[in-house]
């Protein structure tokens, strides 16, 4: 009886990790080809490595995940609480909050592009970043919304009792009780920025590509070996991230 | 649930109880919520900042303005200009912004596009894409010139545009030169896997309407023009015909063929014939990977087309004088030939298509083709108004 | 929580606008605002030179258009394609999260972890990957032909399946994450009692654990459903552009044929889809959480 249950839970694995395993085996394929093996090596990493387009690209996405992730941030917390506390009966302000989560995402895109091109903006990493923000506040105010209900109004008022401001009181009882809420919305937002497509490809200028769009046009030319080491890499990281993440136990209970 | 503790150590943070009342009228409550706002503020005016100054680079409404190109400096200090230059993948040798750079000074940026309509649109999407030097081909760059958005090549500072063919200094999309310059030139045909094929193709309708070999096996090219371009030529009409009876015909045609297709490809169709999964597809010459002996290129009978990929400036570059300094470059007879030797493309430039090694004609016998032959396809010119018919048709053929 | 009964007075109305104001006018210049455009663009012509073509005045020509069968038939395709990779991926997935949820407690954290990792890797890779895989000389074929099942290469790529196949593998884990969060939250209790009253391990999972998970399962359902209908990146790369989904119709509208208009229309009726969609969740999550 225990094997059948844990079936499907081996089918999926096998699913979900075939391809990947093909990535990293072809990634250490001599041959060009992936249809054809012809020995070990470590060739396409050095290709990868030396990959000027990648590299920059790299550096792109991590500008465009990062600001897109402080600028979510501030602006979700801030949006999370004054929601729960002067929205609360409100349907549509919550529902415009979770819209950008919500809408697909090349309408997202199309819609920025259409207003950048209303306002003249020329197009670049901020572009990109600004757009990504668009959805990262979105999921960055939902995950702190489920934080709010934590928050002990008793000691909020209890803080202003005693004298403490409303800044004082938000940054020293509110923001820390949020935190756990805070942060993941955090990496939520930036492991969706890292990896977003569809809205960078839209809104992002012809000499400032961010990886995803790097890597979107090595495919559409066809089958090249670093690809796969790259897929490999960003597995790695990805891995070696999550066993961090982990010993954070923190990160388990936002699960 | 961990407990999280908000406060820090017991009675360390706040005021005696004595001052309860001035504390929270006044001080930090106050000014707090003040800094607080200013913070806010300042946020929101961040974000506007971030937009504004990438607002409307140079002010003018991309548009037709009567600004006559400001006379360049013959003289303006290249190495100071950096320049950013769009072309498709592979089609420029790799070292060739590295040589511009030691040779002039300007350091390169290259961008990649993998299909005329993607720069296209980058470029028209924004007042300024940050673009100096763009590769499209010429009935865009007639369409980017009818828009306002290119700079008129000053022809005295590409003294090497006399190393062109006269034939390509006279192409329907761009006579004399005025806002292109060609980079490369060619045709249209099939390309096909002689071993697999099983004969030699030699019309059109042997991609629209494929023998049983063929059937599933064969791909198209989707970018606009030449998505029409085998129709239009196996029923006779013109690459440029706006008629709306035989556009409608072309496009009967073409979804016909849709059948016949594994798939309409711009970028992959080589590998596709070198791994077997297509056997035949529409190429350009210079894009059939001939020297895989395998592999054969044939124009059609019923004529092609003869299409220019350009070098155009764009009005709104800041590094105009090294922009030309880089069209001009190319145009040495030398580097011109490095060109060709390296992508596989004619260039319409005889002192460099002389020095081309002979045994590279064999291997790609589409580049031992003499210009006169060449001419004998049909060049492609923007179609203004009709545009838009082309587009819907292509949207009608591809999405059924 | 909403304290009511406070004096509503100065420092709530600023505390009103420093908390809500930034966030909502950033939504209301970059998300409202653009969404406005759109709606505002289906009434106007392709432009020349593609774009806007505001001096040519307005039509409803952009309307008439969409109702074309041909494009009807592209909505059909996608919703249909959606569809069936949403009930894929909830064929599989619930099992999947049940049985993370019956691990041990450790096992259950690796479990779902080892789930999600895959996601983790670029988006555009992994579709690649199932081209090396599915193609006539890749892997599958190649392993096919191996054991003899097959004697020529299948035609697995650029087909529909393949889209479908790669939708699935690409939102999986939003199903698994959402009701593995579901099946965990039954009350166990509620699992015993069942037993206890004599019903057997399939009685309970039917008539106790699904029905207490309903909500998951919409959840889950809208997860992969709404990125499966706009998505353009799977059908190109896999349906050779030969399976046109309507991402894909929005996409070419906008990047190049640049008929504006025509694809703010498309981007509405796939909007509309949708939300007749969330509300239709909206609705069974209500009638659930009734009982």
């Amino acid at each position: 009886m225990r094997r059948a249950t844990l079936l499907p839970l081996w089918l999926t694995y096998a699913f979900l990790y075939t391809p990947v395993v093909v990535l990293v085996v072809m990634s250490f394929n001599r041959s060009d080809s992936p249809y054809e093996w012809s020995g070990f090596s470590t060739a396409w990493y050095s290709t990868l490595a030396g990959d000027d387009e990648v590299l920059r690209g790299l550096a792109n996405t991590l500008i465009v995940a990062a600001g897109a992730t402080v600028l979510s941030t501030v602006l979700g917390t801030l949006l999370a609480v004054g929601l729960a506390r002067h929205a609360s009966r409100s349907r549509l302000l919550p529902a415009l909050s979770v819209l950008p989560a919500v809408l697909p995402d090349i309408v997202l895109a199309i819609g920025l592009l259409a207003f950048y091109s209303l306002v003249s903006a020329t197009l670049g990493l901020h572009s990109v970043l600004l757009a990504h923000t668009v959805f990262g506040l979105a999921f960055v105010t939902a995950v702190v919304r489920t934080r709010i209900a934590h928050v002990d109004p008793s000691l909020e008022e209890a803080s202003r009792d005693l004298g403490a401001g409303e800044v004082t009181t938000f940054l020293r009882i509110t923001l820390p009780t949020l935190a756990p809420g805070i942060v993941a919305g955090a990496l939520l937002t930036f492991t969706l920025s890292l990896d977003e497509f569809v809205i960078a490809f839209f809104t992002a200028g012809p000499k400032d590509p961010t990886l995803p769009i790097v890597i979107y046009s090595m495919i559409r030319f066809g089958v090249t070996p670093e690809i796969n080491a790259l897929a490999t890499l960003l597995l790695a990281v990805s891995f070696t991230v999550v066993i961090a993440a982990q010993r954070v136990s923190r990160l388990t209970e936002a699960l | 649930m961990p407990a999280r503790e908000p406060f820090g150590e017991p009675g360390t943070t706040h005021a005696q109880p004595a001052d309860l009342d001035s504390k929270r009228q006044q001080g930090s409550g106050v000014l707090g919520a003040l800094r607080f706002r200013h913070l806010s503020v300042a946020a929101t005016a961040a974000v506007l900042a971030l937009l504004l100054p990438a607002c409307g680079g140079d002010g003018q409404p991309g548009g037709s303005g009567p600004a006559a190109s400001a006379s360049l400096d013959p003289e303006a200090d290249l190495r100071k200009q950096r320049l950013t230059v769009s072309n498709w993948d592979g089609y420029m040798p790799k070292d060739l912004p590295a040589r511009f750079k030691s040779a002039v000074g300007t350091p390169v940026t290259v961008a990649k596009h993998s299909t005329n309509e993607e720069i296209i649109a980058k470029l028209t999407a924004s007042a300024d894409s940050g673009i100096d030097v763009a590769f499209v081909s010429g009935q865009y760059a007639q369409a980017l010139a009818a828009q306002g958005l290119l700079e008129p090549i000053h022809h005295d500072l590409v003294p090497h545009l006399k190393n062109l063919d006269p034939l390509a200094a006279r192409l329907a999309h761009d006579k004399g030169n005025v806002y292109s310059v060609p980079y490369t030139w060619g045709t249209t045909g099939l390309c096909y896997r002689k071993d697999l094929v099983g004969y030699t193709p030699d019309s059109w309708n042997d991609l629209l309407k494929p023998r049983a070999a063929v059937k599933g096996k064969a791909t198209m090219l989707k970018t606009e023009r030449w998505l029409f371009l085998p129709a239009q030529k196996a029923l006779g009409y013109s690459v440029n015909t706006t008629d709306k009876q035989q556009l409608a015909q072309v496009k009967k045609l073409l979804l016909t063929a849709k059948d016949g297709l594994l798939a309409y490809d711009d970028t992959t169709f080589g590998d596709r014939l070198k791994s077997g999964e297509a056997v035949l597809a529409e190429a350009w010459d210079g894009w059939c990977p001939t020297d895989d002996k395998r592999i054969g290129f044939v124009v059609p009978k019923e004529g092609s087309d003869l299409w220019t990929d350009t070098m155009v400036i764009l009005k709104s570059s800041k590094n105009k004088e090294a922009a030309h300094a880089f069209i001009d470059y190319v145009l040495d007879a030398k580097v011109h030939s490095w060109v060709a030797s390296n992508i596989f493309y004619k260039v319409p430039n005889t002192a460099a298509m002389a020095e081309l090694d002979p045994a590279l004609l064999k291997s790609y016998p589409a580049l031992a083709m003499p210009p006169e032959e060449l001419l004998k396809g049909e060049s492609a010119v923007d179609l203004g108004d009709a545009a838009t018919a082309y587009t819907r048709i292509v949207t009608e053929v591809t999405a059924g | 929580m909403a304290r009511r009964g406070r004096a509503a007075g100065r420092p709530h109305v600023r505390a009103r606008i420093v908390l809500l104001g930034p966030g909502l006018s950033y939504l209301a210049v970059l998300l409202v605002l653009p969404l406005a455009l759109l709606i505002g663009y289906t009434v106007f012509r392709r432009g020349r030179f593609g774009g806007i073509a505001y001096e040519d005045g307005s039509t409803g020509e952009n309307f008439a258009r969409i109702t074309d069968p041909l494009y009807a038939g592209v909505l059909a395709d996608s919703l249909r394609i959606a569809a069936v990779t949403t009930l894929l991926a909830l064929l599989l997935g619930y099992p999947t999260a049940y049985a993370i949820s019956r691990l041990p407690g450790r096992w259950r954290t690796i479990a779902l972890v080892l789930v999600v990792l895959p996601f983790w890797t670029n988006f555009l890779i992994r579709t690649y990957a199932w081209i090396v895989l599915l193609s006539s000389g890749g892997v599958v074929n190649w392993a096919l032909t191996g054991i003899g099942v097959i004697d020529r290469p299948l035609k697995l790529l650029y087909t529909e399946p393949a889209v479908v196949l790669g939708l699935l593998y690409a939102y999986l884990p939003l199903m698994v994450l959402p009701l593995y969060s579901a099946i965990e939250r039954v009350d166990p209790r509620l699992l015993e009692a069942s037993a206890d009253l004599g019903a057997r391990p399939a009685r309970t999972f039917w008539s106790v654990t699904l029905p207490q998970t309903l909500p998951g399962v919409l959840t889950g359902c809208v997860f992969v459903f709404v990125p499966s209908l706009g998505n353009f990146v799977v059908p190109e790369l896999l349906g050779g552009g030969r399976t046109v989904m309507v991402g894909n119709l929005i996409r070419d509208q906008f990047l190049t044929a640049r008929d504006w208009p025509f694809g703010s229309v498309l981007a509405l009726a796939l909007m509309a889809f949708l939300v007749m969609l969330l509300m239709a969740q909206a609705w069974a999550g209500r009638r659930l959480g009734g009982r």
